[in-house]
């Protein structure tokens, strides 16, 4: 589904990653490891389409994702180290602008799904009065109302306890028996929950 | 286009063009610059009205002229860089921006001196004194624009933007200052007149524009080389081109 | 679930969060406003208070004092995206960036353009305009502002990653601000000569429609280069 096919990328005169080329498949989950500063955001940041690799190539179904980036951008749903929420805004509204924004329809089972994710009763408050955690759950509620094919997170368990870090890993379940695929950095051992768990391995270069 | 350009957005490629044009460029420039400015400055007749004074526009005509046509060259190269991604494109820009904007000082410099004894004081805000300052100002934004990006491949990509919207924006600048002048002229600004220029004078000009054109080129080609060797100093040909000597 | 949105719906969300982070932090919209004020109030303190000097000088007062205060909403408008990956999203979306582009500028000219043309009555009072005065320079006011949005907000993007991209975009910004005030303050002038003004109204409608279609997709680009 997704092909990375021999992407450079030279960050500051520095060469992060040379040539690097997987496939990413439907119903696959893949995590890059890595030491800090081995290019693993990077890496993501490419794939998803915001930096240009400085040689190779990002394909989806076939085609070059530059080329047709908004039908993409359609099937991918990205969360980076900066979540995208905004401290001024109510979880419900962060949630309800994200899904203006890509298009959703604004479901009726919103408040369940922040209920669910441990923020009862915090809906309506301004985002930067909450916890990191909490922060963290409202960026994450996204996952529950999407069906984007491809998730790229990086660092998805930042700051989450060890409930939060559970209910995320049966959403990923959720999300590869639905056929989709996941790529995502992390530093938690994810082989016992994840059988199938693909790994692409980053060298930190000099 | 693409077939023709495609070698070139290989940098070492662009690096030997660089080198082969190079030695042309700078014996050409250097005929023409003594050439012209012997010709201008010692034989040409002097004017009836100003006297020597007038010399200055051997300088001064070239120099505006060239700020005018680096500044689109810059914008043309940045069209190319953005449209096809071709990097060597936007070292192009960053190449040329510094020689138009020194172009331009040259040019508001003797356009200064010369107003002096013509309109009795340095400035005045005459239509093309004043569209040159501005062109000034569009040229340091470019470069002030690339020196504050740490990360120069974006720095390039932004620059090349605002270079691109300067010369969108440039002919509506040009066109609203000279109706601005229109609108407000004072007494004290006497237009030269615009007879026809002699050839005893038009000659010595001509070969001038030509010599400047030539010399912003070879200044433009060396920055251009130096830009791609501090660009491309990991990749294994600049090495190569270390230890050859 | 997906999308049975329209462009429209994507404009009113982006543009609606503009306006209520504006609405919460209501210094946004007040500090240029005082700004504004200030500034003018500065001029007859500096120049002497005579009514007919200052009638004489007030297009040109009134509109450098717009310019200034319109650059002071600026660097805001990507900034805040920028900082907490908004932006990202905006751009990972399926919709085109520029529409969205479009609509935070819009939202910024709401904010800081939209209230300086409402105010612009008690500006003319301090500054000894009659009514024909008064209604030339509203008019140009509510045709350049959106104008000053536009052309600024390119300066923003490209200066959004910068950390003290303020200054520099200040730079960029106020030589392209040129036309625009050679144009206002000389259709004011015209105005107070009882000469038709509407030429100069039209070239600023001109370069308005101009910048409304051409400057989103400088800004889109500009805030691609930004983030990656």
């Amino acid at each position: 589904m997704l092909e990375i096919k021999s992407v450079t990328c030279v960050k500051q005169e520095r060469c992060l990653f040379e040539s690097l080329s997987f496939a990413l498949d439907a119903g696959q989950i893949m995590q890059v490891e890595g030491p800090n500063g081995a290019g693993k955001t990077s890496l993501l940041r490419i794939i998803a389409g915001f930096a240009n690799a400085d040689d190779g190539d990002v394909t989806f179904e076939g085609y070059s994702i530059s080329e047709r980036y908004d039908d993409f951008a359609a099937e991918l749903l990205f969360i980076g180290h900066k979540t995208g929420v905004n401290g001024q805004l109510t979880a419900y509204e962060n949630v309800c602008h994200w899904l203006d924004v890509h298009g959703y329809q604004r479901a009726e089972n919103i408040y369940d799904i922040l209920a669910q994710l441990g923020l009862v009763g915090l809906e309506d408050v301004p985002v930067r009065t909450l916890s990191a955690g909490q922060q963290r759950r409202v960026a994450l509620a996204r996952l529950w109302m999407n069906n984007a094919k491809v998730w790229i997170l990086d660092e998805p368990f930042t700051a989450l306890d060890k409930k939060g870090v559970a209910m995320l890993q049966q959403q990923f379940m959720h999300q590869l028996d639905r056929g989709g695929a996941i790529l995502l950095t992390t530093h938690q051992d994810l082989t016992a929950q994840f059988s199938g768990l693909k790994k692409v391995i980053l060298e930190y270069r000099h | 286009m693409w077939k023709w350009l495609h070698p070139y957005a290989k940098a070492e490629r662009a690096y030997q063009l660089c080198n082969t044009l190079l030695p042309y460029f700078t014996v050409f420039t250097v005929v023409c610059l003594v050439v012209g400015w012997v010709w201008g400055l010692a034989y040409a007749p002097a004017d009836y009205q100003q006297k020597d004074s007038y010399r200055i526009i051997f300088i001064h005509v070239p120099s505006a002229i060239l700020s005018m046509g680096a500044y689109s060259s810059m914008a043309i190269a940045a069209i190319v860089a953005l449209v096809w991604q071709l990097r060597n494109a936007e070292l192009a820009v960053v190449a040329i921006a510094p020689v138009g904007a020194a172009m331009t000082v040259i040019a508001l410099v003797t356009g200064a001196a010369w107003g002096k004894p013509m309109w009795g004081a340095w400035w005045v805000w005459d239509a093309r004194l004043t569209s040159e300052l501005i062109l000034l100002f569009l040229y340091l934004g470019v470069l002030s624009l690339y020196h504050a990006f740490e990360d120069k491949k974006s720095a390039g990509k932004a620059a090349c933007i605002l270079a691109i919207v300067g010369v969108i924006n440039l002919p509506i600048i040009h066109f609203s200052v000279e109706w601005w002048n229109t609108l407000h002229q004072g007494a004290t600004i006497t237009k030269f007149d615009t007879s026809a220029i002699d050839p005893s004078m038009l000659w010595p000009l001509l070969i001038n524009i030509v010599a400047f054109a030539g010399f912003v080129g070879v200044v433009t080609l060396i920055r251009l080389k130096n830009e791609i060797l501090q660009r491309e100093k990991h990749r294994p040909w600049v090495r190569d081109l270390v230890s050859r000597g | 679930m997906k999308a049975s949105h329209s462009y429209w719906q994507l404009f009113c969300a982006v543009y609606c969060k503009d306006l209520t982070l504006a609405f919460r932090q209501r210094a946004e919209i007040v500090n240029p406003l005082l700004f504004f004020l200030i500034v003018i109030t500065l001029f007859p303190l500096a120049i002497g208070p005579e009514p007919a000097l200052l009638s004489r000088m007030a297009p040109g007062i009134i509109w450098v004092a717009a310019l200034l205060s319109t650059m002071l909403g600026l660097d805001k408008v990507f900034r805040d995206d920028f900082n907490d990956g908004s932006l990202e999203q905006l751009i990972a979306s399926s919709y085109p960036l520029p529409l969205s582009v479009l609509a935070k500028v819009l939202a910024h000219w709401t904010i800081t353009g939209l209230p300086m043309v409402l105010m612009a009555p008690v500006f003319a009072l301090l500054m000894n305009l009659d009514t024909q005065l008064l209604t030339a320079t509203l008019l140009t006011l509510l045709i350049g502002t959106p104008l000053l949005s536009f052309i600024g907000a390119i300066g923003a993007a490209l200066t959004v990653a910068l950390q003290k991209g303020g200054i520099l975009m200040s730079l960029l910004v106020l030589p392209l601000y040129i036309p625009v005030l050679i144009f206002a303050t000389s259709a004011i002038d015209t105005s107070s000569m009882s000469l038709a003004y509407g030429g100069q109204l039209a070239i600023l409608g001109a370069m308005l429609a101009v910048a409304a279609v051409m400057a989103p997709l400088a800004i889109s680009s500009a805030l691609k280069v930004s983030v990656s």
